[in-house]
């Protein structure tokens, strides 16, 4: 009798660590998709864009998913600058990303939209994290929160979560950074329209942005 | 008596299976480990929620039930009552009948399996063998006529 209380003890307590482990290790940003990879290669990708390919003007974006001027510029601008120089075919809207180093979950972030949009479902999961930004004030891991995110943007979570356990587009996300330092990105968002850096005050809104995007078709230069 | 050892066992090994998938159900660790079972199909269903708790939460609290039951069949003033063994198997129909709910939900329904349910529906299984089979053995006697005389240590 004593001897099964003894073999009930040890496998409670070998169930015990065995569910702590699992719960323990299942959670968790994967270093491999929060931080900078060891080596940078160029895959050819040069971010998601929306708008047509015959737009005049093409605005590249160089933004950081944990930064709240950018979330507000996503969640405050971007409607209208869609509705006013996307969808009119005026412009083209290009993101490229550029993880400050100031934010840990930065690159994170990122990877997770890299992933989604591996699965045709960039924007959604752009819009997830901005819109749903309140995990860039807590501080804590964001990794269930973000599969949730994505669940919600209509990712498969299997492939997903393989993605970013992997890392799988820890390069590319560094590539465009490196990108951004070689064209004096020093800050998100930065806005490029036609390649020329725009420089504004403040945070610019979609006035100043149509305002630009009028501009240069009205001076009628060839887009980049 | 060996009977309701196993079940306590297998109802332990059972009960952490649903609590796992319970602390994970409550938003506790990250990506269920599954292999590549779908039982993120199978969790994130309409089905992984009755009567405004999760599944695993009925699971955690069977498998409580029959363990604790088991625990106490086993004292010495209980190991010759057979009516542990009825409540024994009344607990384990219960979990087998529920069990077999879920699985046809996801054969039929949600067409995903969590190899966690698998595991928890061959844990319950087994333990509703195991409790029928006890209902087949004779009730240990306590008392002392009933025990077998002392071997001779000179034999």
């Amino acid at each position: 009798m004593n001897r099964f209380y003894v073999v009930l003890a040890c496998l409670a307590v070998v169930l015990a660590v065995g569910t702590f482990t699992m719960l323990r290790s299942g959670g968790g940003a994967p270093a491999a998709a929060t931080g900078a990879p060891p080596t940078v290669g160029d895959d050819g990708f040069r971010g998601y864009s929306l708008g047509s390919d015959n737009a005049p003007v093409e605005i590249t974006e160089y933004l950081d998913f944990e930064c709240p001027v950018c979330a507000s510029f996503a969640i405050i601008q971007m409607p209208t600058i869609k509705e006013q120089l996307i969808n009119t075919g005026k412009a083209r809207w290009r993101y490229r990303d550029f993880p400050l180093p100031n934010h840990r979950y930065s690159r994170f972030a990122a990877h997770a939209a890299q992933c989604a949009g591996a699965q045709g479902k960039f924007f959604e999961m752009h819009d997830q994290l901005f819109y749903n930004h309140q995990w860039a004030q807590t501080g804590k891991d964001p990794s269930r929160l973000f599969r949730d995110l994505a669940r919600a943007a209509g990712v498969e979570l299997t492939a997903y979560d393989q993605c970013m356990n992997e890392g799988r587009y820890a390069q590319r996300i560094e590539f465009s950074r490196q990108e951004g330092d070689q064209v004096l990105v020093d800050g998100t968002p930065t806005f490029f329209a036609n390649g020329k850096q725009l420089k504004f005050r403040r945070l610019p809104t979609s006035d100043d942005l149509k305002a630009v995007v009028d501009s240069i078709i009205a001076s009628g230069p060839a887009r980049r | 008596m060996r009977y309701r050892q196993a079940i306590a066992l297998l109802a332990l090994v059972g009960l952490f299976v649903a609590l796992y998938l319970w602390l994970h159900a409550l938003g506790f660790g990250g990506p269920i480990k599954c292999g590549t079972g779908g039982c993120d199909t199978v969790q994130t269903s309409p089905w992984a929620v009755f009567l405004g708790f999760p599944v695993a939460f009925y699971g955690v609290v069977g498998y409580l039930m029959v363990f604790v039951v088991a625990l106490a069949a086993l004292r010495p003033a209980a190991l010759a009552e057979p009516k542990w063994n009825l409540m024994l198997v009344g607990l384990a129909t219960v979990g087998v009948l529920f069990t077999a709910y879920l699985t046809s939900l996801e054969l039929f329904v949600i067409h995903a399996i969590c190899r966690w349910c698998v595991g928890s529906a061959v844990i319950i299984t087994a333990i509703w063998i195991v409790s029928l089979l006890s209902l087949r053995s004779p009730a240990i006697r306590t008392d002392r006529g009933a025990s077998p005389p002392p071997r001779d240590p000179r034999a």
